[in-house]
Formats: structure tokens, C-alpha cells, sequence
């Protein structure tokens, strides 16, 4: 099975051919470790895209409007906010450094002028306001243009203030705080389709809140055993079912998948469904287990099928049958001649996402070297393609790439050994209707865009 | 490459089949590789991916001062050589004693994120 990529031909559902659209951040050799992104995720009508670092920091772009008169500027993404969302703490109690590092962002479903997403980092969840002002009002009594008070003896009439326009000004504030209800590292939060009620996720926890309370939250999922010595698993990602209020799933890092009913029990902790492959006895190694753990799970937008992703596969499961994936893709199946070394330096613990496309035709996930990989799940078609900055004219379009596992390297195929372990895409995101994609290289953000568009 | 789970193309082999094939080709480079870890650390416990990695993990994040420990430390390092403080991979803290050199400073405050800076291509 040498080789990674497919048939030359562009993946994507209906011939694509996928150009570079815009790269944000700075081109420097030396990245500091607060720009490295950490999650990347589209709006549900896709018109914003919000990024989250390990500097606590958020920035969310738009979508500019088609412009007759600016017609290159295709509807691209530009900055509309930015905020820090998280800040570095020290629980004195517990010893416990707590990273700024946003590992979740969630948007929540549009209801009015105001956009809500909510970001997290280890601990502590917030629900973030994102909200446009246009309008200012002029005329007060009490406070002149410069808003130093005015002497209230030297007032003589009233007057109404009136509301004038003002240059756009996007404000970002934290209107929730979900604090204290995490012993372990929160890996995932999920809003439920129901609109007012979401779950966050920690190693051997899943939580359920409402929006609107923060003091309160319950524990739908324990798997902390009771004497800790006995610990052979934790949670390593968990997902509200798109559709159905009452269903979540959450994955394991022996790689199995527990669907789980909300109606039937408070507590969880016993599953609806087990989702789990059944491995050969014969081929277990010492790496088996770590290369199984869950590193991802998504739910397709149809919510009839989901998609997990551990070390070196994708798996498409269909929600209907626990006994074995219905597809499975190789991401990059030529790394398993290279396990030990990838154990040494911890490359083998990276955790990968995946994603669907809005159609839920394709699927994409990330490697290493900055190449990430799509499926297409009706021409069963794959290709890798690399987010680089020698490949960013603008809709310049991106060649597919091709390792060579062994035996002569040809021209153009990058050899296995010449993978840059560093250069790693762990989040990308696909836009919930068109064929855009955002593509977090560490501390670079890359758009792509199907020629088409 | 990928593989579909269901029998697609009964003209070629089934696809439980090349899964076979495929594993056993599969099999020989993991076995290899882990051969070799074995052979660099003997000392690998028995429980792959089990308690002592999973301990780790959920340790992430702990760093202990201690002042006295501190201070008694300093204190001993008249009278002998403390072993070479590096940061210490293992759950337990053990002999090391940390200081406040090992632990890493605290990030001083917010600059603006690059992203949002810069130029629109």
C-alpha cells in the first residue's frame, strides 16, 4: 500500500478543483507558541469563521458580499472581531496550571442581530456575544460631545439625544461563564439542537447545561472508576446528535464510540449503542491501543451516519449498525512503518479532526508535512493536497501530492522521511453549504476555494 | 486508499479478504516497530496505553512548589550536589525538588493576535 494519494484526480464530490483563496497570519520562522491555532470552525449559515489559539485569543472573519465593483474580492473572509477569550490561571489549590489554550469553539444558532459562540479552554466555558453597532446617540443632558459632565446648574432645557450613524463597530463580550464544574481537561463542547441546552465533555466526564444558568450542571456520563488504579479508558470527544435532543455519542481512547439516550436515565453512564471494530487478536501490538483512540467525532449534517478518526484512519459509522465501520479511509496508512519513532517523539498522541462537507459527500482530515487529505465518499475518490505558502497566488490551484512509502521515490512524491513531523494539520473546517475550506497550519490560517465558487 | 466494508466488486477479491492481506502486510512493519521501542526502552511496562499513560494524561497541567521544600533544599546544597534539576517526565515528582527557575513564567499580557493583523490576501 505505498503511495497516499489517489488517482490524480481532484476529490470533493463532482470534479473540484480547489484553489488557493486567502492565508491569514504571519510568515515568520519562528512561531510563538500563543499564535499556534487550536480550533477552526464555520457559522451555521457559514458567513463567519471563527479561529481560537493557545494565547486565549479569538478572531472571527467574515464573509464579504459579493461587490460588483470589487469582483476579486469573491466573497472573501476578513477580520470582524477579535477578543481574548481565555486567560492563563493557577489553581493554588491543586497545583494546577490552567492553559489559556481555547480548545472548542462552538457557534450557536443564529436568533437574532447578535452572534453567540462559545469558547473554551481546559476548564472553564463562556458564552460570548458578538454584537454591531451602527448607530450612536448625540445630545445628552448631562454630559457634553466629549462626555465630561456638564454642570447640572448651567442646565436650562431639555432635549431628546438623538441616534446619528457611526462607522461599524463589532463588540465582543462575555455574557456566560461556565465555571468549576471540570476536574479534568474539557476535550469537547456540543450545542444541542434543542437551542437552549449544550454538554462539555472532560476526560472521564460529559456535563449538561442550560445556557442561561451557569451555576448549575449536570452530570449525564461518569466513567471514573473508583479506585483510579483501575483506569483503562477516558472520554476523548462527545457530539450531540444534530437532529435528536435526547442522543449524544462519545468516543474512547480504546476507540470504541457509546451512543447514549438522554430519555432513558439521568445518569448515562449505560449506553444506547456500542460502536467498536472488532480487532484480530493476532495483529495487537504494543501500539494497537494508542493508534485506536478517538481522536474526533462528527456527526453528519443527515445525522444518519458519523465519523471518527483515530491515528492513521477515518471511519464512517452508520448509526444503525455497531458492529463495524461502513467505510474506512487511510489517512496516511504509510506512518505505520515509522510508529516507534512517532511513539519517541509523541507524534502518535496528536489528536486529528475530521470533517464533513455540507452535503456530507466528502470528508476531510489533516496529516503532517501541512498536507491534509478529502475523501469522496460517491466517486470514492481521495486526494492530498498541501497548505503552503509557495502555492498561494491567489485561486492558483492546488496540485495533489503523493508520498512514497518505499522503493524509488518518483519525481514530485515526497518521501516519508522527508515529512516534517512539526508541520502538523490538526483542525480544519468545511463550510456548512459551498465548497470553501479552512485550514489551520499552525499559526496559519489557509482558505481554499473549488474554482468553481 | 480506502475500503469499503461491503462486497462491491465480486470480479476482484472480496473486500474481507484484501482487509486480510492488507493487515498481514500491514502487521510486519508494526511488529518491527515495536520491536524496536522494546529493544530502546527494556523497561516498557507490560500495559500498553493503559493506567501509567492514561495517569499521565489527566495529570497534564500539575506543577508543584512547595516553599519549605524549597528552602530546605537550597539549604542542602551547602553540604552536597542536588541531582541535575530537569524537568522531571515522570508522574512522581520524587527527589526533584522544583524551583522557580522549572516552572515556566507566566505569560505577561494580551497582544493581539496575528491573524487579525497583517495583510488580506
Amino acid at each position: 500500500m505505498a503511495g497516499a494519494g489517489g488517482g490524480g484526480c481532484p476529490a470533493g464530490g463532482n470534479d473540484l478543483q480547489w484553489c488557493f483563496s486567502q492565508v491569514k497570519g504571519a510568515v515568520d520562522e519562528d512561531v510563538a507558541e500563543a499564535d499556534v491555532i487550536s480550533t477552526v470552525e464555520f457559522s451555521h449559515s457559514g458567513d463567519l469563521l471563527a479561529t481560537g489559539d493557545k494565547g486565549g485569543r479569538v478572531v472571527i472573519f467574515q464573509r464579504e458580499q459579493e461587490n460588483k465593483s470589487r469582483p476579486h474580492s469573491r466573497g472573501e473572509y476578513n477580520v470582524y472581531s477579535t477578543f481574548q477569550s481565555h486567560e492563563p490561571e493557577f489553581d493554588y489549590l491543586k497545583s494546577l496550571e490552567i492553559e489559556e489554550k481555547i480548545n472548542k469553539i462552538r457557534w450557536l444558532p443564529q436568533q437574532g442581530a447578535a452572534r453567540f459562540l462559545l469558547s473554551t479552554n481546559d476548564k472553564t466555558i463562556k458564552l460570548w456575544k458578538i454584537s454591531e453597532r451602527d448607530k450612536r446617540a448625540e445630545g445628552y443632558n448631562l454630559k457634553d460631545e466629549d462626555g465630561r459632565l456638564r454642570d447640572p446648574l448651567r442646565i436650562t432645557a431639555l432635549r431628546v439625544p438623538i441616534l446619528k450613524p457611526m462607522d461599524l463597530m463589532v463588540e465582543a463580550s462575555p455574557r456566560r461563564v461556565f465555571a468549576n464544574a471540570h476536574t479534568y481537561h474539557i476535550n469537547s463542547i456540543s450545542v444541542n439542537s434543542d437551542h437552549e441546552t449544550y454538554l462539555s465533555a472532560d476526560d472521564l466526564r460529559i456535563n449538561l447545561w442550560h445556557l442561561e444558568i451557569t451555576d448549575r450542571s449536570f452530570n449525564i456520563v461518569d466513567i471514573k472508576p473508583a479506585n483510579m488504579e483501575e483506569l483503562t479508558e477516558v472520554i476523548t470527544a462527545a457530539e450531540f446528535h444534530p437532529h435528536q435532543c435526547n442522543v449524544l455519542v462519545y468516543s474512547s481512547s480504546k476507540g470504541t464510540i457509546r451512543l447514549c439516550d438522554m430519555r432513558s436515565s439521568a445518569l448515562c453512564d449505560r449506553h444506547s449503542k456500542f460502536f467498536e471494530e472488532p480487532e484480530d487478536p493476532s495483529s495487537r501490538s504494543f501500539f494497537s491501543e494508542i493508534i485506536s483512540s478517538v481522536s474526533d467525532v462528527k456527526f453528519s449534517h443527515s445525522g444518519r451516519y458519523m465519523m471518527t478518526r483515530d491515528y492513521l484512519s477515518v471511519k464512517v459509522w452508520d448509526l444503525n449498525m455497531e458492529s463495524r465501520p461502513v467505510e474506512t479511509h487511510q489517512v496516511h496508512e504509510y506512518l505505520r512503518s515509522k510508529l516507534c519513532s512517532l511513539y519517541e517523539n509523541d507524534c502518535i498522541f496528536d489528536k486529528f479532526e475530521c470533517c464533513w462537507n455540507g452535503s456530507d459527500s466528502a470528508i476531510m482530515t489533516g496529516s503532517y508535512n501541512n498536507f491534509f487529505r478529502m475523501f469522496d465518499r460517491t466517486t470514492w475518490r481521495d486526494v492530498t493536497l498541501e497548505a503552503s505558502r509557495e502555492n498561494s497566488k491567489p485561486r492558483a490551484s492546488l496540485k495533489p501530492r503523493r508520498v512514497c512509502a518505499g522503493g524509488k521515490r518518483k519525481k514530485d512524491e515526497v518521501s516519508v522521511d522527508s515529512l516534517d513531523f512539526s508541520k502538523k494539520i490538526l483542525h480544519t473546517a468545511w463550510h456548512p453549504v459551498e465548497n470553501i475550506i479552512a485550514v489551520a497550519a499552525t499559526n496559519n490560517l489557509y482558505i481554499f476555494q473549488d474554482k468553481a465558487n | 486508499m480506502s475500503q469499503k466494508q461491503e462486497d462491491e466488486n465480486p470480479a476482484e477479491e472480496t473486500g474481507e479478504e484484501k482487509q486480510d492481506t492488507q493487515e498481514k502486510e500491514g502487521m510486519l512493519p508494526e511488529r518491527a516497530e515495536e520491536a524496536k521501542l522494546k529493544a530502546k526502552y527494556p523497561s516498557l511496562g507490560q500495559k500498553p496505553g493503559g493506567s501509567d499513560f492514561l495517569m499521565k494524561r489527566l495529570q497534564k497541567g500539575q506543577k508543584y512548589f512547595d516553599s519549605g521544600d524549597y528552602n530546605m533544599a537550597k539549604a542542602k546544597m551547602k553540604n552536597k550536589q542536588l541531582p541535575s534539576a530537569g524537568p522531571d517526565k515522570n508522574l512522581v515528582t520524587g527527589d526533584h525538588i522544583p524551583t522557580p527557575q522549572d516552572l515556566p513564567q507566566r505569560k505577561s499580557s494580551l497582544v493581539t493576535s496575528k491573524l487579525a493583523g497583517g495583510q488580506v490576501e
